[in-house]
């Protein structure tokens, strides 16, 4: 989890509504409707909401993901961030900046400069190899061809492609594609980085190569990126902060960790049912109090998950205690604690 | 979903719900009064001429406003035929100037350069057809003005079609033009162009460009919405402006589907300037068809023929090569485009001094030709001597015993001399009886629809087409209409039939739909079996497909060579040359349809126990049935538009009627003919199209 840091992007009360005229719906300002009214309100107009009250904060650098199941207004958020589909009714915000008072001038110029997106059916310009495509969104600029081919090679060396550079992208496979779709969206070096989908159209095994790949890009790139998937996994292996949405509404956001160990609600519970729970769950978040014995046992950092932790348990040790940087004593980890903890004993956990 | 949402408010589903009782009721009614009127009224002239005080001169009226109009904008398009006239004199001048061996060397290499050394060879080979047959000079004036249309029209199809998809509204607007565009006899509009352009080549040019470009609007619109959205977002999230992402993103990512336009409006060109030069006064090769063909030198018109032959196949395998490389990294690249244009200029530097030194290089010595025309006859004559009864029995047969009987019905048609009977009322109760029995059993069973069919298809045959009362007509079709599509259609063809008889074309209207019919039955008889032969046997898929795809390249205008040759002039010999044309896509469809029956559907058949013939019956032509309604209707459309050509070779009926407007430049005749063409073509396309679309939901 990123330490307390600035929000970079953000949004509240955003509305998408497709229907006669939505716009007509909403008059006052942000809040100043009630939420519940507005949607019988809709609905009763045969509007259909994609996506309603939607509202989050993304601190830079972290990884904010949003999931759902097709049709519950995950890709219409993401879209209304960078203004792809125009809300209906809300805020948008990037670094304090109300995105949707922008001209369109404004909008392409900050498209230019501060946003990247990844799709998942990867969205390659047939007609152009991949040396150019990478090298687009600097042409949009206006570079001059020498210092974009220089900057997309860097670009295309970034994610593994040398070599690749004049192929077109029906000679190449899915996991190549989305390598060169990653590339372009990075090219413009953006702030803000989305990815829809990004790895859904590839075999699992690609997938989670890829998504390690991912992994190492972020360390070394730290953007501040908003991810949609469909796929909980996915979001548990990624995400600093997951969003789960559902019929265009948030049920829930949160750590990792706080969704599977807190489900807001049953629609939550079902996904995290089937998660192998021992690699998500922290030491912090289960762990007892300190019981003040000063006795030689196994220690273990707060964010350590409980998979490792468990391992420390050997035929001696009764208890694993959790020290922080400083070297003092939080907590400790009984057996007792972890197995109450994976089956979900709710009273205890948190 | 709001499409879907939207289509449904359009066309609630209780119409549909409540036609399924209704419709027995009102099929009974309607036959009963038709044989009320077919009986009572036998006698009472009125219920079989349209009368005429009922009609109204639509064809003065139009000739009104057209002559109205011409006078007042006649300078300006006058102007315009002037401005064309330049860039094609020069291009047609440069080109007569031009060595044939130049000019034959760089459309080699050109196509080369799209579809590699298979389409060089056949390009060179079919020039040299032309060359050494001794028409350069005719096919190269053909080209010429092929050459100028295409620009042209494919300018003017990218504006209109990008106009098309950026405004729904303008989209409306554009596809019904391209609609009647299409469905309108080209010769139709003929008409109105020599009136407002002058005569000339112009006209030809002129005409051509208006019939070359909607297949490159449709292909533009059909390009650029189909760009998938996240190619469109993915320009947007690049930074792309609008100007940057229309002409860097979608533009390119349509591209492929334009050169289809381009094909296919190359194509259109090149038909319809072989058809406008029945205008003459240029000395191209459709004149030169046409006018071997009015002096019965068959030899002759099939040398001639045969170039436009070379000369459709051309340009479309290079426009197609080019389509089909749709990406510099297919099997063959091509050169760069700087090689090429060095190849190209080296090319033409090589051929052209070869040809300064060579004389026979530059022209083709007329001692050098190779003229098989009087062999060629020779051949002709003695086929017909050896073969001439049995060609003749042939021909009689068909018209004894299929198109008089549908064209004046049997009252009419059966005599002693040619059925071996008379038609006595001992025979024609029979008749009769046989067909309430008929329609009685389909009752009993309860398939109401042929036990409607049955007396229908019976009264048909027993009155004719054209011995049918214009009053039943406007029961009948209209009721037909609903049946198959709802309310609209029948508002549709209630009106078509109501301008057929208003407008007095009422009588050549029936004589047409005579013909089409024929030839649609024959069609979709025969091009189903030979669908269905197809689909079971890769060789003879192999041997029919370039067949076909001869026949639909071919300007249709060649068609009718062969037919003449045999059967002189009459409705038999356009019945054939329809058919030539028409049974294409019935053969096309059927094999396509049972060819791509998902495999899963056979298992699951072969696994339930079905035997071979069962499978055919009930699985497969089940699950081929939309195709083949498809290509019904596709044979249909292409039968009606090919029946105005096959009035060059005799027929009556609307074809006529506008081949006589277009001598007498009566503009307001042709119109309604070519308009009554166009609305027979759109009633009937309407009704197949909304019961194949009820039938798929």
């Amino acid at each position: 989890m990123p330490s307390a840091s600035s929000v970079k992007l953000s949004c509240k009360s955003l509305w998408k509504v497709y229907g006669k005229n939505p716009e007509q719906y909403f008059t006052g300002e942000v809040g100043s409707f009630n939420v519940e009214e507005k949607f019988q309100q809709l609905t009763e107009n045969d509007s259909i909401i994609a996506c309603g009250d939607v509202q989050f904060n993304i601190p830079t650098g972290s990884i904010f993901i949003i999931m759902g199941l097709s049709g519950s207004g995950k890709s219409t958020v993401l879209r209304c961030l960078s203004r792809l589909v125009e809300p209906s009714f809300g805020k948008v915000e990037l670094d304090g900046l109300d995105l949707l008072n922008q001209s369109p001038k404004d909008m392409i110029e900050i498209r230019r400069h501060k946003m990247g997106m990844v799709f998942q059916n990867f969205g390659l310009l047939p007609h152009l190899n991949v040396l150019e495509n990478v090298a687009f969104p600097l042409k949009a600029q206006g570079i001059s061809k020498n210092e974009r081919s220089a900057r997309a090679n860097e670009m295309i060396d970034l994610v593994g492609l040398e070599g690749r550079e004049n192929s077109y992208p029906h000679q190449l496979s899915g996991g190549q594609q989305q390598r060169v779709g990653i590339a372009r969206s990075l090219a413009a070096e953006p702030e803000v980085w989305f990815l829809d989908e990004p790895f859904s159209a590839l075999d699992p095994l690609i997938r989670t190569q890829m998504q390690d790949e991912f992994m190492r890009l972020q360390k070394q790139l730290n953007k501040t990126i908003v991810f949609v998937t469909h796929d909980f996994h996915e979001a548990l292996r990624l995400a600093d902060t997951i969003c789960i949405m559902k019929d265009g509404q948030v049920v829930q956001i949160g750590t990792p960790s706080e969704i599977v160990l807190a489900p807001a609600d049953d629609y939550v519970k079902k996904f995290t049912s089937e998660v192998p729970l021992w690699k998500i769950i922290e030491a912090q978040s289960i762990m007892e109090p300190p019981d003040g014995k000063d006795v030689d046992r196994p220690s273990v950092k707060p964010d350590t998950l409980l998979e490792e932790a468990m391992r420390l348990f050997d035929g001696k040790t009764e208890e694993v205690q959790i020290v922080n940087e400083s070297g003092e004593c939080h907590g400790i980890l009984t057996p007792a604690s972890i197995i109450r903890a994976l089956y979900r004993d709710e009273k205890k956990v948190g | 979903m709001a499409e879907q949402i939207l289509t449904r408010l359009i066309r609630p589903n209780k119409v549909v719900l409540a036609e399924k009782n209704i419709l027995p009721i009102l099929w009974g009614g309607v036959l009963f009064f038709s044989a009320l009127v077919m009986i009572l009224g036998s006698d009472l002239k009125l219920l079989f001429e349209f009368p005429e005080s009922l009609q109204v001169p639509i064809a003065g009226f139009l000739d009104w406003i057209m002559f109205g109009f011409v006078d007042l904008f006649k300078w300006f398009f006058r102007f315009i035929s002037r401005v064309l006239e330049w860039p094609m004199r020069a291009v047609q001048g440069f080109l007569e100037w031009l060595p044939w061996l130049t000019f034959a060397s760089l459309a080699t290499f050109i196509a080369w350069q799209g579809g590699g050394g298979r389409t060089g060879i056949l390009t060179l080979a079919l020039l040299l057809y032309i060359v050494i047959v001794g028409y350069w000079y005719e096919g190269i004036n053909t080209l010429s003005l092929v050459i100028i249309c295409i620009p042209l029209a494919v300018l003017l199809g990218f504006s209109l079609g990008v106009w098309g998809h950026k405004s729904p509204k303008a989209n409306v607007a554009i596809q019904t033009t391209l609609d009647f565009m299409q469905t309108i006899p080209a010769f139709a509009y003929l008409i109105p162009i020599l009136l407002l352009f002058g005569f000339g080549p112009v006209v030809g040019l002129i005409a051509s460009v208006i019939f070359a470009t909607p297949p490159m609007v449709r292909n533009t619109i059909l390009g650029l919405n189909r760009v998938p959205p996240e190619i469109r977002e993915s320009g947007t999230m690049s930074g792309c402006t609008p100007r940057q992402r229309f002409w860097w993103v979608e533009v390119p990512t349509a591209f492929p589907q334009m050169l289809i336009g381009v094909n296919q409006t190359t194509m259109a060109a090149l038909g319809m300037v072989i058809i406008a030069a029945i205008i003459g006064g240029f000395e191209d090769i459709g004149w030169e068809v046409l006018g071997r063909l009015r002096k019965a030198q068959f030899g002759q018109s099939i040398l001639a023929g045969m170039v436009i032959v070379c000369l459709a196949i051309i340009l479309d395998r290079i426009t197609l090569s080019y389509a089909k490389r749709q990406l510099p990294t297919e099997s063959h690249t091509g050169l760069r485009l700087k090689q090429f244009m060095i190849g190209f200029i080296g090319i033409a530097a090589i051929s052209y001094i070869l040809a300064i030194f060579i004389e026979p290089l530059r022209i083709w010595p007329k001692a050098l030709e190779f003229y098989p025309a009087d062999a060629m006859n020779t051949l002709v004559f003695n086929i017909i001597a050896n073969f001439g009864d049995f060609l003749e029995t042939s021909k009689n047969q068909m018209q004894y015993f299929v198109l008089l009987p549908v064209k004046l019905g049997f009252t009419r048609s059966i005599f002693p001399i040619t059925w071996g009977f008379a038609l006595t009322p001992t025979i024609i109760g029979i008749y009769w009886f046989i067909i309430f029995m008929g329609a009685a059993i389909a009752l009993y069973f309860r398939h109401w629809q042929i036990a409607v069919a049955i007396p229908l298809i019976a009264s048909i045959l027993y009155f004719g087409i054209t011995g049918i009362s214009w009053v039943v007509y406007l029961a009948v079709l209209p009721l037909l209409a609903f049946s198959l599509g709802g309310s609209r259609v029948t508002l549709f063809v209630a009106g078509s039939l109501i301008f057929l008889m208003v407008s007095g074309i009422w009588v050549p209207a029936l004589v047409s739909i005579y013909l089409c019919s024929v030839a649609v039955a024959i069609c979709i008889v025969l091009g189903g079996l030979m669908g269905i032969w197809a689909s079971t046997s890769e060789r003879v898929s192999a041997i029919i497909r370039p067949i076909n795809d001869t026949l639909q390249t071919l300007p249709q205008f060649v068609l009718l060579i062969p037919a003449v040759m045999f059967f002189r002039v009459g409705d038999f010999t356009a019945l054939l040359a329809i058919i030539a044309y028409a049974i294409v896509p019935m053969i096309r469809y059927t094999e396509q349809g049972l060819r791509t029956v998902s495999p899963t559907a056979i298992e699951a058949g072969i696994t339930s126990g079905c035997t071979p013939a069962q499978i055919f019956w009930q699985i497969k032509l089940k699950l081929a049935l939309p195709q083949i309604l498809v290509g019904i209707n596709q044979t249909t459309l292409f039968g009606l538009n090919m029946l105005v050509i096959a009035a060059l070779v005799g027929t009556t009926g609307l074809g006529q009627q506008i081949y006589l407007a277009l001598s007498k430049v009566d503009a307001g005749g042709g119109i309604v003919a070519g308009l009554g063409m166009a609305l027979i073509a759109m009633s009937a396309d309407r009704m197949m199209r909304a019961y194949i679309s009820r039938r798929s939901n």
